[in-house]
């Protein structure tokens, strides 16, 4: 049925073979990590800030990590943080898991639609804002709910949005997890992939314009980099010399797709920075300090215009894409337990405590305030009301359907707006 | 036979196709060893191997580009849009290169190629997983478009889709994957088991692509629909208690005007129903055909019953879908005068 034939076989030449990448596990495997190459925290050097970008690139190979087996901080990479830091940063990331599983279940109990956990990749947003300063803005994908809290941005706020209730400042809009807040440097999350990494730079390329002082931070998964913006990011970061840093978080799974098929298995996603000519780091994302410790180094490379920095944070996303997910469909259950890297709470907890500034019962304390604090925090969101996905009883305002789609409200939408209004009466009176 | 939701009924005319052809390729994201996110090509790759199935990087533009280069070849692949939102990467890709290969080559080359995927809402996936982009690709000339709206003819309209040497958008309205929804959000769903169109052959048969199917006659009002409007105007016509010809236009490029106008000069109203936004949706050809070309048999003016023209809204989903009561008031527009 096909319109060509191949052309006949050179009878000298080998078979062409198509290559299709395949995770090394699939449910059913027992998952071992041995062959994954981790290097040992400290061994990775630490150029200058202002060093050509070709003296970073040896990096994009390696994994830059501070905290040891014996959870010391170890090389030139270690911030020096002191303990107050430290800590808030733990509580910071203990937060965020509370909250996504309180979440979680929160979906689960029909009171949402949709939601969506860090798992594991707590330490990466949480020690990156920690890094920034407060000013400086994110162009966030859908894992990144870490900048929010660490930069203090109210939990019933994010509740509101989740649940699209009366307390929702996005009027119901969005999708659950897709916050939106200038004041705390947050730019509006969108749910095609990619579409912020380019944005970021061009708001970076604005602040260089105007002789600012204010830095950018653009962040993807690994899975989305094989999107066409990203290499439009990497372009237009490296031919204006953005002040801006592109963060690639590496969670090794795209849905069902490991990150070889994002072009993971013969290059690191690290390495494409040496192609545009700009910096570039490989750093253990379930390490805090060593994720902040990168995140300021890209800082400060930007704030003294040298330019972009690209960022891969080495991760392991431990629970479904969101809770339209199962990941048991695709691989071993234990997968997440049998990552080298650990996990990342658990780390820097053991480095507060290894340094003598924390303990096992001061850690259980927060855990329970935490959890009353989240717990409250979801009493006072639900007296707003939850997402009812089978009733009329909206929690918005309908008429606001019709409102900010543009500047001002043309003459169709006004006749539409009044159209959904009556129809809405007619529909209580339904079928007469 | 066998009985198949619409989910079932699309794997098995992958199936067919592979089996009958072996240039048939399946490609997209999550479609490999996943089998889809909605499980449309749940267990091709088991059987096919996966240099026939296979899951691509997240790229929708590429998905589309090398799909075409493998057409080039002479290839027939069939590549998913995991949500028609996401489409848009690939735009240009449809619109420059697919669409007008043939044209510009005078017949050179031609793009056998399927691209699939899910739209629509009433899933509560907000605006970036409810989109109905189905205008934007009837407006380029040189692309088909096709929007199943039962598991019977999703199969036979993917087997023609396939074997057809023009490129196809195959819109999937995701909302019926499990079941006849019809807008009446607040009963239980029927599943597919009980429609009489969930009798799916398991063989190779075709759904000719341009052909429109009456699915109600009558004698009162012509309505034209697709994919899960089709549903939620028949429920709204048997609530109503009118006697209206409801037709399912299955293609909506190219159309089956025949049978519209057949339908119109009959009844001499017509109501037009989709689910996209209205300003410039594919309603608006629809009115304008009817209006071309039966103007002196229609009693009244046509009707429109649509989406309104605003982004998807996630919490006012049932504010915004064209359920019945707006059909309904449509069609009591169309035939008071």
């Amino acid at each position: 049925m096909s319109d060509k034939d191949p052309a006949p076989l050179k009878p000298n030449r080998p078979k062409l073979a198509l290559h299709v990448p395949e995770p090394p596990f699939r449910p059913g495997d027992t998952p071992d990590f041995s062959s994954v190459d981790i290097p040992a925290a400290g061994s990775a050097p630490r150029p200058d800030t202002s060093a050509a970008a070709d003296d970073t690139h040896p990096l994009t190979t390696h994994l830059v990590r501070v905290l040891g087996e014996d959870h010391k901080a170890v090389g030139p990479w270690d911030p020096k943080l002191d303990a107050d830091t430290l800590r808030k940063m733990l509580r910071d990331m203990v937060t965020v898991r509370v909250f996504d599983d309180r979440m979680y279940r929160a979906q689960r109990q029909g009171k949402t639609s949709f939601y969506m956990k860090s798992t594991g990749e707590e330490a990466i947003a949480v020690a990156a804002a920690a890094a920034l300063s407060q000013e400086d803005m994110h162009f966030p994908t859908y894992r990144q709910q870490g900048l929010l809290i660490s930069r203090g941005y109210p939990l019933v706020d994010m509740m509101c949005q989740i649940y699209s209730n009366k307390g929702d400042k996005l009027l119901g809009r969005q999708l659950p997890v897709m916050y939106s807040d200038k004041a705390h440097g947050f730019f509006s999350i969108s749910g095609n992939l990619e579409t912020q990494f380019p944005q970021a730079v061009g708001w970076a390329m604005a602040s260089a314009i105007k002789g600012d002082s204010r830095i950018a931070m653009g962040w993807t998964g690994e899975g989305a980099t094989a999107e066409g913006d990203f290499h439009a990011a990497l372009t237009f970061a490296t031919v204006y010399n953005a002040p801006v840093i592109l963060a690639i978080v590496n969670n090794q799974w795209a849905i069902s797709s490991f990150s070889g098929i994002a072009g993971g298995e013969k290059a690191t996603f690290a390495q494409r920075a040496k192609g545009y000519g700009i910096a570039g780091l490989r750093v253990d994302g379930n390490d805090a300090l060593a994720v902040y410790a990168a995140v300021n180094w890209a800082a400060e490379r930007a704030r003294s215009n040298n330019g972009p920095t690209l960022v891969e944070f080495f991760t392991y996303r431990a629970e479904g894409h969101s809770t339209s997910d199962d990941p048991s469909g695709y691989r071993p259950s234990n997968e997440a337990k049998a990552w080298p890297l650990g996990d990342p709470i658990e780390r820097l907890k053991a480095h507060l405590v290894a340094l003598g500034e924390w303990d096992d019962e001061r850690h259980a304390a927060m855990q329970e305030e935490l959890s009353a604090e989240v717990r409250g925090a979801q009493r006072e969101a639900e007296k707003k009301g939850t997402l009812h996905s089978a009733s009329i009883d909206f929690p918005q305002d309908v008429r606001t359907m019709f409102s900010d789609v543009y500047e001002e409200m043309p003459w169709h939408l006004k006749e539409q707006q009044q159209e959904m209004v009556d129809e809405l009466e007619a529909k209580r009176r339904w079928p007469s | 036979m066998a009985v198949m939701n619409m989910i079932q009924a699309l794997n098995s005319a992958h199936d067919v196709m592979m089996e009958r052809d072996e240039n048939v390729v399946v490609m997209g994201e999550d479609v490999g060893y996943f089998g889809g996110v909605f499980r449309v090509t749940e267990g091709l790759q088991k059987k096919y191997g996966s240099t026939r199935v296979f899951d691509t990087p997240i790229a929708e533009n590429g998905i589309v580009a090398t799909a075409i280069g493998m057409a080039a070849y002479g290839l027939r692949p069939v590549a998913e849009i995991q949500f028609a939102d996401y489409i848009y990467p690939a735009y240009d890709q449809i619109v420059s290169e697919a669409a007008r290969l043939r044209y510009r080559t005078a017949g050179e080359w031609n793009v056998p190629m399927v691209i699939r995927s899910p739209y629509g809402g009433g899933i509560f996936g907000g605006q970036t997983h409810s989109q109905s982009t189905e205008a934007l690709f009837a407006h380029v000339a040189g692309v088909k478009t096709v929007i199943p709206s039962t598991p019977y003819d999703a199969k036979g309209l993917l087997i023609a889709a396939i074997e057809d040497n023009d490129p196809v958008l195959f819109f999937e309205p995701k909302r019926i994957y499990n079941g006849p929804f019809d807008g009446f959000f607040d009963r239980p769903l029927t599943p597919w088991a009980k429609h009489a169109a969930a009798e799916v052959p398991e063989g190779y048969y075709k759904i000719p692509i341009g052909q429109a199917a009456v699915v109600r006659e009558g004698e009162d009002v012509t309505i034209l629909a697709y994919g899960t409007m089709v549903h939620v105007t028949l429920a709204t016509v048997r609530e109503l208690g009118i006697d209206a010809e409801v037709i399912d236009l299955r293609t909506i490029v190219p159309l089956d005007i025949e049978t519209i106008e057949r339908s119109v000069q009959k009844t001499g109203r017509c109501v037009v129903v989709h689910e996209a936004t209205r300003t410039n949706g594919f309603g608006a050809e629809l009115s304008a055909l009817v209006q071309e070309r039966c103007f002196f048999h229609l009693e009244a003016p046509v009707q429109r019953a649509t989406g309104f023209d605003t982004p998807y809204p996630h919490s006012l989903e049932w504010a915004y879908f064209p359920g019945p009561v707006r059909i309904g008031t449509a069609i009591r527009k169309a035939m008071e005068v």
